[in-house]
This record gives structure tokens, sequence and C-alpha cells, in this order.
């Protein structure tokens, strides 16, 4: 029997569509029309708001899925393929895009040093942010955070030894170490409340922009895909290793604006924990991974420039907005 | 078990640059007296003693360039 009361994590609402491929998405998911066609996918933007969500949906339904849609559309080999269509573009643009490096130490390195007149959000955030910014900030976040750590889960069968090990470790840190209210997700749901945000898990997907999705989709596209577990893990150290300078910044933003005792804890947190992650990250799991397998040099550090270029590009259009005094929203919270 | 944490040395990862890495969990006494602890699997002491967090590192010990460099930002 369903229980009388809405559980906080119950399976999001399917949300609006951005065009196209998403409308015919969400029609074949709900089970009333077909998939989009060749000549539909053909047209799409890379990293457009219709192929970001459509890549999006494809993506959740490994992770919580939508209420409505059956449970074994996970599986249906005729999405899996254009799930396939979507990820080729993205892919392109990514790697036409990002790439930089062909070393993992080379594009590490470069994030190792620390700019003095940073122009980031973080940076933004911590000398002028104001809390509606704060609150629009934390939304479009939501779309990962309140899954942290679980894009990466995929990877740790695909690693062996001090990889593994050390990659194993971070994320038993992630997920709370073993209680619940530790759990970086739960703790990042304690934010939101704080900036009276509504924590439900996908409730601001609809206000988050293709920029922000493609985030996200970078990772579940290197997380599902054991080929591309060294841009995974090149990622994962790109995340590690800028989050706890920026989270000192965001811990700054959120204590000047007053924004709550849990909104400052979240990013206090990870300013401890990710000056650890870094380490472990770069000191077993990229060096392990490179000593089981040297060919995936080039891979890792393609993980870390295609995470900074989307970072990048979400910067861009949230900076913009701001700058302007306008949301960088699609829809209102 | 030979290899039961309780039963070997503990391990401590020290580098001349960036933080010493101790496994956790370890209790710190301070110069005042009072005592902070961490059950993190890992804490990374400063060593470079510019951390805001001391002892813990907050990655404070990095170089800085004068120009902003194009990458991820939290």
């Amino acid at each position: 029997m369903e229980p009388a009361v809405k559980r906080p994590y119950a399976e999001p609402e399917l949300p609006p569509s951005r065009g196209a491929i998403s409308a015919a998405l969400i029609e074949y998911l709900r089970g009333t029309g077909p998939l989009p066609d060749d000549a539909v996918l053909a047209g799409a933007e890379p990293l457009g708001d219709d192929l970001q969500l459509a890549l999006y949906l494809c993506y959740e339904l490994h992770y919580r899925g939508f209420a409505g849609v059956d449970g074994a559309r996970e599986w249906d080999p005729e999405l899996l393929r254009v799930r396939a269509a979507l990820e080729k573009p993205f892919l392109a643009a990514l790697r036409a895009g990002a790439t930089r490096h062909t070393r993992a130490d080379e594009a590490l390195d470069e994030l190792l040093v620390e700019p003095v007149d940073g122009e980031g959000v973080s940076h933004f955030l911590q000398d002028k942010g104001e809390l509606w910014q704060l609150r629009e900030y934390a939304a479009q976040r939501s779309v990962y955070h309140l899954k942290e750590a679980d894009p990466h889960a995929w990877v740790l069968p695909r690693l062996w030894g001090r990889a593994k090990a050390g990659m194993a470790a971070i994320e038993f840190d992630e997920w709370g170490a073993g209680r619940a209210e530790r759990v970086h997700a739960q703790l990042f749901a304690d934010l939101m409340t704080d900036l009276g945000l509504d924590p439900s898990y996908g409730r601001y997907l609809d206000a988050s922009g293709a920029e922000a999705l493609a985030v996200v989709n970078l990772m579940s596209l290197f997380g599902l895909h054991r080929e591309m577990r060294g841009a995974l893990v090149g990622h994962f150290a790109a995340v590690e290793t800028t989050s706890s300078p920026g989270s000192r910044r965001l811990a700054s933003a959120m204590r000047r604006t007053e924004a709550g005792p849990a909104a400052e804890h979240f990013y206090a947190e990870h300013v401890e924990a990710d000056a650890v992650h870094e380490q472990v990250v770069r000191r077993e799991v990229v060096a392990g991974l490179l000593e089981e397998e040297p060919h995936l040099d080039a891979d890792i550090a393609f993980g870390v420039d295609a995470t900074g270029w989307v970072e990048d590009r979400l910067a861009d259009r949230l900076l913009e907005a701001w700058r302007s005094g306008r949301s960088s929203l699609r829809t209102a919270v | 078990m030979p290899d039961s944490p309780a039963e070997r040395p503990r391990r401590i990862v020290a580098r001349r640059e960036g933080p010493m890495l101790v496994e956790g969990p370890v209790e710190i006494v301070l110069e005042d007296g009072t005592t902070v602890s961490s059950d993190r699997f890992c804490v990374a002491l400063c060593t470079c003693r510019r951390s805001r967090i001391f002892p813990w590192c907050d990655t404070s010990h990095r170089r800085h360039s004068p120009a902003p460099r194009p990458a991820a930002d939290h």
C-alpha cells in the first residue's frame, strides 16, 4: 500500500519538453507516442536545451526514474538506440570544444594553481552574491547535488587495486561514511531547505538550463560507459581538485548573506573533505589507474578538460544573467 | 588479522609540498589545549600553516597565478 504522506524522494514527475526530441521522448516514456525519428534526431543542437533534456531523461532512468514511467524502459533497446544517437553529437562537441591536454598530470597541474583575481561563479557569489542568486545557483546545482557522487559509482567495478580502493574510500566519504544524515546529497537537501527551496529530487529540472544539464549529462555519459572510465576518473579528479577553494568562497557567501547554518555547512564540509579527496584522487585513483592502464592517459586528460569546459559554459550563462540583473533560470523558483 | 588497523603502525604520507595525510580517525591537541577530532578515513593536516581551518588542510598551500585560469569552478 502506498503511504499516505508524500515520500521526500519519490520519483519525480516528467518535466515539460523543450523541443521536438524531448517532446517525443516524453510521450514515449508515458506510453502515448513513438520515439523521435532519425530526421528529428539528426537536427539536434548538441548543447541545446532539447538534446540536453532528452539525454537527461534517458540517463535518469538509471538513477531514480520518473513517476508513471515503466521501470523496464531503463533497458529498452529502442530507447538505448536513441540515447546513443544523442550521445554521439554531445561527445563530439565535447571532444572538439574541450580537448586541451593529452596527459593527465598536465591537465591536473593547471588546476592546482589558484588565480589571485579569479572571476568564476564562486568569486562572484563570495564578493557580491545576493540571496536570490545563491538560490538560483543551488536550484541548478541540485540536479547534480541531490545525487552527489552517484554517477561516479559506476566506475568502481571497472577499476582495480589502488584506483579502486581510493575511489571507494572517497565515495564512502561522499555517502556519509555510514551515517545517513551525513550523506552529501542530504547535506545539500538541508542547504536547499535553508534557502527556502524545495529539496524534492528533480524539483528544479525544468528551471535548469541546458548548461546545467550538460554538467550532469557529462557525468552520466562517462559513468555509464566502461570505455570512458578514464574520462570519468579525470572528471572526478577535476571536480575534487577545484572544489575545496571554490567551496570556501561559497561558504563565505552563505555566511555573508546569512543563508543559514546548513547552507554554510554544506560548503564548509566540502572545503575540508575535498582537500583530502583531491590528494587521494590524484595519488591513488589517477596514479593507480595509470599504473594499471597507462594507455588511458589522454582519456583522463579529456575528462579533466571536458569538466572545465562544461563548467565554464555554465558560469558564462550564470554570470551573464546576473551581471545584467536578470535571472539565470528558465522558470522562476 | 595481521593487517588489522590495531596491529600495524598508523600510516602517514608526507610530502614536501601539500598536507600530511594521516589515516583517520584522529584527535589533535592544539596549542591552546583544545582538542579537535575527525573520523574521516583519511585526514589532510596543514603543514604550510596558511590554512584557515588549521589543523586541517584547506588547499591554501597552492601556488597563485595573477591571471584567471579558464577551468572548472565549483
